[in-house]
């Protein structure tokens, strides 16, 4: 009997110990924490992929390109998608959602015989905006639509 | 049979061409109901459309793109006879090519 509780009250005592260790662990940088947040932000990712595809070329904000996509999707797994646009020369479409995992849906590169139109759709995880990045012979263009999802469509 | 369905239609002297592939295109992030073990990321990387013999198109896809995926892209002019040619590589290396007659 007195072995078994002290058995217990050895074990109890080691397991606090370790529970104090870990929260410790945590709550001892708190600033490092912060930092890893901010780092994980969506718009973050979203700039780091455009900087990556586009190598710090301008972008510029265009009203010439059309999304039309549904406001409120209730299923993320497929949100129809359809991109025109009015700019000449268009040689490429690149879709990117911004809370995405991987913000990057798709880049096409058009050959000069094509209309400046794609059609898709999409999987959505959460409520984000849906930028589109047109590409010229003149430069780059960009426009985005908000869509609020009610079902996400990444863990379907 | 193949993955790839197609269909052209003329509109306006423009040629519309829509495709239909069947594909899982799984991001690697989704677990089995089951077994709960994690699916492997699996998904068509690059699309490429050739009319006649110039190639029009070539896509980088990702896994955002659904399942199932539709792509629809518009042809300026385009003749009744001509030949469209879709293929897909996916992320395991799995290939499929469908040609179309433009009717």
């Amino acid at each position: 009997m007195t072995d078994n509780r002290r058995a217990f009250i050895k074990k109890s005592v080691a397991f606090s110990g370790y529970s104090i260790i870990a929260t410790g662990g945590l709550l001892a940088s708190p600033e490092a924490s912060a930092e890893w947040l901010a780092e994980t932000t969506s718009t973050d990712i979203l700039q780091q992929t455009i900087k990556r595809l586009f190598k710090d070329q301008k972008i510029i904000e265009s009203d010439k390109i059309d999304i039309q996509i549904p406001k409120t999707a209730e299923n993320g797994t497929s949100v129809p998608i359809t991109v025109t646009s009015s700019l000449n020369n268009v040689e490429g479409i690149s879709i990117l959602i911004e809370k995405n995992p991987i913000p990057l849906v798709a880049k096409f590169e058009l050959s000069s015989d094509l209309e400046p139109f794609v059609s898709t759709r999409l999987k959505i995880a959460e409520s984000s905006a849906v930028a589109v990045i047109v590409e010229t012979n003149e430069g780059f263009y960009t426009a985005s639509k908000k869509v609020i999802v009610t079902l996400g469509g990444c863990e379907l | 049979m193949s993955s790839i369905k197609i269909r052209t239609k003329r509109m306006d002297g423009n040629t519309q061409i829509r495709m239909l592939i069947a594909h899982p295109m799984e991001h690697g992030r989704n677990r089995d109901t089951k077994t709960n073990a994690l699916i492997p990321a699996h998904f068509i990387q690059e699309l490429t459309i050739k009319h006649n013999k110039n190639v029009i198109i070539t896509g980088n896809t990702g896994a955002n793109i659904s399942k199932d995926p539709y792509f629809a892209f518009t042809l300026k002019g385009g003749n009744v006879g001509d030949k469209i040619t879709i293929s897909w590589v996916d992320n395991l290396g799995n290939k499929d090519t469908q040609e179309h007659i433009v009717n």
